[in-house]
């Protein structure tokens, strides 16, 4: 018995020992800058001095600041236009790479391109490609007979032309939904095939709901990304020299918060502006995962 | 997002019979076979869509690399092939700004970064997976917890410690986090771990090695698959961080190549003396090792985004 009790808990030290990187990392990089944050948020501090307690004030201060409104209503316009085309655009090709026979792999190495490219370059690219005067884009709309807009200048079409850059960023969705759809056994289409339903049908009928777990997968992963969108357009709308707020049309939440946090050393406000996000991803994301259990379909699964 | 799943649900991962699970066992089983068609004209549309898709896609990279070979005057004519080809931008851009110094600083980032968090996540998920202790369940389930918080939370703490500890303006907050393993790696890693037969380890116990033999040099090897597919991911997420960059690195000696390209955005850009060329030459030298890398090692990506996204 006692022998057992030994080797018991030399095994549990020995797991604890594997286990000792990640339990520091958590303690020191997760944990405890989740509870500082959230102290922090009720001060203020900028580094330099003494943190200073004041309360919610924080938090009144960023529901009464113009620029959170603005912030978040860019936020939430982009994240809805954005999320539905993103999973359209990738379940459209996941569709067409599935039945392209050999010339898959060729396909999905290109449509994975540009989801690869630093952000850095892709907002370089936004600013070029859709330059008002002199940009690709106006010039392919140009040669249609169309007058595009100024696309970088214009605050109605900032937003929208960066969910049509973003929308090259799809390959790894593709790549999700394709390996989801080529889980789909075989044997349904060709029942499906056998009832005399056609390409639609069996793609709505039997294609989509085996995949639905994936479309919510990457429904909720691409929200979550929306939600924080930042590199792009930081690069192309702010940074060193800008020191009004640039482009109040491409000010995202989370460049917001960073300049808050790193150019005004609002370390407090900031924080709050961290949590405030925070309770918003968590709601959006319960959202959609309560709305998911009437339409997603789990093959096996007891329904839950 | 750079690391496609890192922000995953861990609550979506429900097991799916049905997709592919490459990552789960040695062997990976083989996705299906593509339906294998009979060329038909009726198939015209689909193959036009795809070529459409795949000009779109591959595009903007053709033009980068097309204007990155124009002299100054003309990097805004659109034109495919130059009219002035020229490679003096690639001379240049070295002078221009401290490129060849950002290259070097984003390679030892990268390097150090990945390879840290490659074995770090492989000891953690070591641990997870072959031993049995207290809470092991619960913690492994805060390993999960942690995907799903946003970096938004943890960012200006994570900044101070950095900054009290002196080392704001090094490259050190640039890699060092990632000695203490990364939650969707633990995660991929326990996976494909679970699947190998226990008895070869315990095999090698019996033989007297001890634990760290055993984890070093029959775990190790026998997950390498899964490593490679960590350290490939962390590379291309490293290599394309830009926010962290911000964060952290101050002069401009120190930069890696995302903070060195945007700081040639905001000197040379529109608000500044408008030298694209520069900043496209550099857009391309920062592009360029990473889709090398991804042609290379491409089945490696596309295993770590399928498997990990659906298991």
């Amino acid at each position: 018995m006692a022998a057992a009790a030994r080797m018991r808990r030399r095994e549990a030290v020995a797991g604890l020992l594997f286990l000792s990187p990640w339990l520091i990392g958590f303690c020191v990089f997760t944990a405890w800058p989740l509870l500082y944050s959230g102290y922090l948020s009720l001060t203020q501090y900028d580094v330099i001095n003494d943190a200073r307690f004041v309360g919610l004030d924080n938090y009144a201060a960023l529901a009464a600041d113009p620029k959170v409104g603005v912030a978040l209503g860019n936020t939430f316009l982009f994240t809805l236009m954005q999320v539905p085309l993103h999973v359209l655009v990738a379940l459209g090709l996941a569709l067409a790479l599935e039945r392209a026979g050999r010339a898959t792999g060729f396909f999905r190495t290109v449509l994975l391109l540009p989801k690869l490219t630093p952000p850095v370059a892709v907002g370089v690219l936004f600013l070029l490609l859709f330059n008002g005067q002199s940009g690709l884009i106006n010039a392919i709309l140009g040669s249609l007979g169309i007058r595009g807009p100024a696309w970088t200048t214009d605050p109605a079409w900032v937003k929208p032309g960066l969910v049509l850059m973003s929308l090259l960023m799809v390959g790894a969705s593709v790549v999700i939904l394709l390996a989801a759809l080529h889980g789909v056994p075989e044997e349904l289409y060709e029942s499906a095939r056998v009832d005399g339903a056609g390409f639609w049908r069996r793609t709505f009928h039997v294609a989509l709901p085996m995949i639905s777990p994936a479309l919510l997968f990457v429904t909720v992963v691409s929200t979550i990304g929306a939600l924080q969108t930042f590199d792009e357009a930081y690069t192309a709308f702010f940074g060193a020299g800008v020191d009004d707020y640039g482009n109040d049309a491409a000010l995202f939440y989370v460049i917001y918060l960073f300049r808050q946090a790193f150019e005004f050393l609002h370390m407090g406000y900031a924080s709050a502006l961290a949590w405030v996000l925070f309770a918003i991803i968590l709601v959006i994301t319960a959202v959609q995962l309560l709305v998911s259990r009437r339409v997603v379909h789990y093959e096996g699964a007891t329904p839950r | 997002m750079t690391r496609v799943l890192s922000d995953a649900d861990p609550e979506l991962r429900e097991p799916h019979p049905s997709g592919p699970i490459e990552l789960a066992a040695p062997g990976p089983r083989r996705p299906r076979a593509p339906r294998r068609r009979r060329w038909s004209w009726r198939r015209l549309p689909l193959y036009a869509f795809l070529a459409l898709a795949a000009i779109a896609f591959a595009y903007p990279l053709i033009w980068l690399v097309s204007a990155s070979l124009k002299p100054r005057g003309e990097v805004f004519d659109n034109r495919l092939i130059p009219q002035t080809l020229t490679f003096d931008n690639y001379l240049q851009v070295w002078t221009q700004a401290p490129v060849a110094i950002w290259l070097l600083n984003t390679v030892i980032v990268t390097v150090l970064a990945a390879s840290a968090v490659t074995l770090s996540s492989a000891m953690v998920a070591w641990g997870f997976a072959h031993f049995r202790f207290p809470f092991r369940g619960a913690l492994f389930g805060l390993v999960l917890a942690t995907m799903m918080l946003p970096a938004a939370v943890t960012m200006i703490p994570t900044f101070l410690i950095w900054n009290s500890l002196g080392l704001v303006g090094t490259l050190v907050p640039m890699w060092a986090h990632n000695l203490f393993g990364s939650a969707f790696y633990i995660f991929l890693i326990r996976q494909f771990l679970l699947a190998l037969p226990r008895d070869w380890f315990d095999a090698a116990r019996i033989d007297g090695a001890s634990q760290w033999t055993v984890f070093w040099r029959i775990g190790l090897p026998l997950i390498r698959p899964a490593l490679v597919v960590t350290f490939i991911f962390e590379v291309q997420a490293v290599w394309t961080d830009l926010m962290r960059s911000l964060i952290y690195l101050r002069g401009s000696s120190t930069f890696t190549l995302p903070r060195g390209l945007k700081s040639l955005v905001d000197a040379f850009g529109f608000g500044g003396e408008w030298h694209w060329e520069t900043i496209v030459t550099a857009s391309v030298i920062a592009t360029v090792p990473i889709v090398v890398l991804f042609l290379i090692a491409q089945r490696h990506f596309v295993r770590g985004i399928s498997g990990g996204g659906l298991r």
